[in-house]
């Protein structure tokens, strides 16, 4: 087939471009929005201006100065962190077991698991927050790691043993010839395989943890337990809702899961797309 | 150093199906056992079994006079290359080689040592440095090959380790793998479905079908002397041509199709027990080779149709048909659906005038030729 080669304008102005730029800014517009209302100064925060005309940080000073901010960044890194540390490890175990060991129904366990998967969170929080309350863990970390862990496990469950059976056979039987137990097996020749896989779970447990809003406010209503989401919700009083405070502190909210999706971003990608093709 | 002994060794799946029939065979130490046979056959399996990667249902297994049934893989000091290799694509050429070594808790530098000797045996040694993903398939091969090596096992185990080497390569590393077998001079089991890598490199060529083994020998004996139909369809290439025939005439002819060949007395005497079936129908085998153009008009010649020339250069494969019902030991498989119910093969001289469509009269070697019961299956000799 002859293709006709485009030239001048029309190199750039076609169909594809438009509609990849229309879609770019539908997602980037309110980021950027927030980003540059965050600069702006108290006059100009309700203005629709695309640039800060009064440029000034003091948003970013009082979310730190007037707020306990730090303290949410605190403790959102310890919850993220520690729910993903542990998700992971269980995953990888899981997904192993259910992808490798030879095991008597897999397919309810990987049914149940996705079913609890897709259950909405606000079914079960009166629940929850009942069970809280008599084991007296309202106002703790381990408040929202355990629920955290629990509702974030099936789908990475799910991944890792997706990206197990993704691994030949051969490879572990080879090292069992070689003389490795399961867990050496799995340590040294199946998770570092599993790398995409783990770095997919993990960003997308880290997030969750990180935006996680409807338990964060029901359980810890204990300032110093609060996390980023409800923390920066309640910034401001009745009467005042400082906008510009709030954007500041969304935005440095924003900075770790940018880092971290860059820096991870093609893992992520043939974690999503493992087993799509025969690599 | 050892050997390996299979005492009616059987493998029964969970349900219930039977993938190996009680199979006896006994691996000498330093001999390289070729397991061959059409997918299926039950051949990796017994590979696996012996690799204790799969549980053995019945039967002993010995490795080194020691009965290692219930052993896990890695106490039967064995070391197996699959055919897909295997390598750990995370670690280098060195790491692979070495991990095994590393896993006993070797001296770091006696593993360096080792990994050292074992590549320069496999002309490794500029690769050590470099992941899997950047070796060719032979380099991959040659790694494989070099993690089985370096630890010096009682048993060397291949998975048809050559089928995914391109046609060439396959020539060149078959000769490669039979050398560095001699030189480590261990016990090999070695799984193909290729026959002329089974004949090529076998000390001996064990034949199975169905989970049963037919036969097991030098590779000349299975050629010449094949146990029975399958064995004679399935060594050798081209096939052997099988046919039905009846041997007629007391004894003194054997017919096949409409034409009736002469049965000379040392062929008689080179199969005594065709007396019992004089006048009764037998399957008779004849090579390819042993159809050579009939100059003249002698006694012991088929005439034949052309039905297609293949010029090899040094010789030429003539595709014939007969008149005669072609036997088929394998199954049916698509090729042979495409082709005449008496059709055959024959190697003849390059300068033989074979015209497709024409009449061709080959000098049948009767000395050579095969006979077979028609029920059973198995070659009539005494």
């Amino acid at each position: 087939m002859r293709k006709r080669k485009r030239t001048g304008w029309r190199r750039y102005v076609n169909g594809i471009t438009i509609s990849t730029t229309v879609t770019v800014l539908f997602v980037t517009l309110p980021l950027y929005l927030m980003l540059a209302s965050s600069f702006k100064g108290a006059k100009g925060i309700g203005s629709a201006a695309f640039y800060p005309k009064d440029f000034s940080t003091s948003n970013y000073n009082n979310a730190f100065s007037q707020y306990t901010f730090a303290r949410y960044i605190l403790n959102s890194v310890l919850i993220a962190v520690i729910t993903t540390a542990l998700v992971l490890f269980l995953s990888t175990m899981a997904g192993y077991a259910l992808g490798r060991l030879p095991m008597r129904a897999k397919l309810p366990v990987m049914v149940a698991l996705l079913m609890i998967s897709v259950f909405p969170a606000i079914a079960v929080i009166a629940p929850l927050f009942l069970l809280m309350k008599t084991i007296h863990w309202l106002n703790s970390y381990q408040a929202l790691i355990v629920p955290y862990t629990a509702f974030n496990l099936p789908f990475a469950i799910w991944i890792m043993r997706n990206y197990m059976l993704g691994i030949p056979k051969e490879m572990e039987e080879t090292s069992r010839i070689d003389g490795a137990g399961p867990l050496r097996t799995l340590w040294s020749i199946v998770l570092p395989q599993a790398k995409p896989g783990l770095f997919t779970a993990g960003i997308f447990t880290f997030t969750a943890c990180w935006t996680e809003f409807l338990m964060a406010l029901s359980f810890n209503s204990d300032n110093n337990f609060r996390t980023i989401p409800v923390g920066t919700a309640l910034f401001g009083s009745p009467f005042t809702i400082p906008y510009g405070t709030i954007f500041a502190a969304s935005m440095v909210a924003v900075v770790p899961i940018a880092i971290l999706v860059l820096i991870f971003r093609k893992s992520v990608v043939s974690g999503l797309t493992a087993g799509a093709v025969k690599g | 150093m050892a050997t390996v002994e299979l005492e009616s060794v059987r493998k029964v799946y969970p349900n219930g199906f039977e993938a190996v029939h009680g199979i006896d065979l006994e691996i000498a130490d330093g001999e390289l056992m070729v397991l061959v046979g059409p997918s299926g056959c039950g051949k990796t399996t017994v590979l696996r079994m012996i690799a204790g990667l799969e549980d053995i249902s019945a039967g002993v297994l010995r490795i080194g006079e020691k009965v290692v049934n219930d052993l896990g893989p890695k106490e039967r000091d064995i070391a197996m290359v699959f055919q897909n290799y295997a390598l750990y694509p995370h670690m280098t050429v060195a790491e692979n080689i070495g991990f095994a070594l590393r896993l006993r808790k070797m001296p770091k530098d006696e593993v360096t040592r080792k990994v050292g000797d074992a590549a320069k045996i496999l002309g490794l040694t500029p690769w050590l440095d470099r992941k899997p993903a950047q070796l060719s398939g032979g380099q991959r091969q040659r790694v494989a090959m070099g993690r089985a090596i370096v630890r010096n096992p009682s048993v060397f185990l291949m998975d048809e380790p050559l089928s995914n080497l391109d046609a060439k390569l396959r020539v060149q590393m078959r000769a490669e793998v039979s050398q560095i077998q001699r030189t480590v001079g261990v016990a090999t089991v070695y799984v193909t479905h290729d026959q002329i890598e089974a004949m090529t490199m076998g000390d001996r060529v064990a034949v199975m079908r169905e989970g049963v083994l037919q036969q097991c020998d030098t590779p000349q004996k299975l050629y010449d002397h094949p146990n029975n139909v399958f064995v004679a369809a399935f060594i050798g290439s081209p096939a052997m041509n099988l046919y039905e025939a009846a041997i007629t005439d007391g004894c003194a002819a054997v017919r096949i199709g409409t034409q009736e060949l002469p049965l000379p007395d040392r062929a008689r005497a080179a199969h005594p027990g065709l007396a019992a079936y004089a006048g009764k129908p037998v399957i008779v085998g004849i090579r390819p080779e042993s159809l050579p153009a009939a100059n003249g008009s002698a006694a012991g010649v088929m005439t034949a149709q052309v039905e297609l020339v293949e010029a090899l250069g040094s010789e030429l494969q003539v595709h014939f048909s007969i008149d005669a019902k072609r036997v088929i030991a394998e199954g049916p498989s698509d090729a042979d659906e495409l082709t005449t119910s008496g059709a055959g093969v024959a190697r003849v001289g390059p300068h033989v005038p074979a015209k497709l469509g024409d009449p061709i009269r080959f000098a049948v070697d009767i000395d050579a030729m095969h006979f077979f019961d028609p029920d059973s299956g198995g070659a009539i000799w005494n």
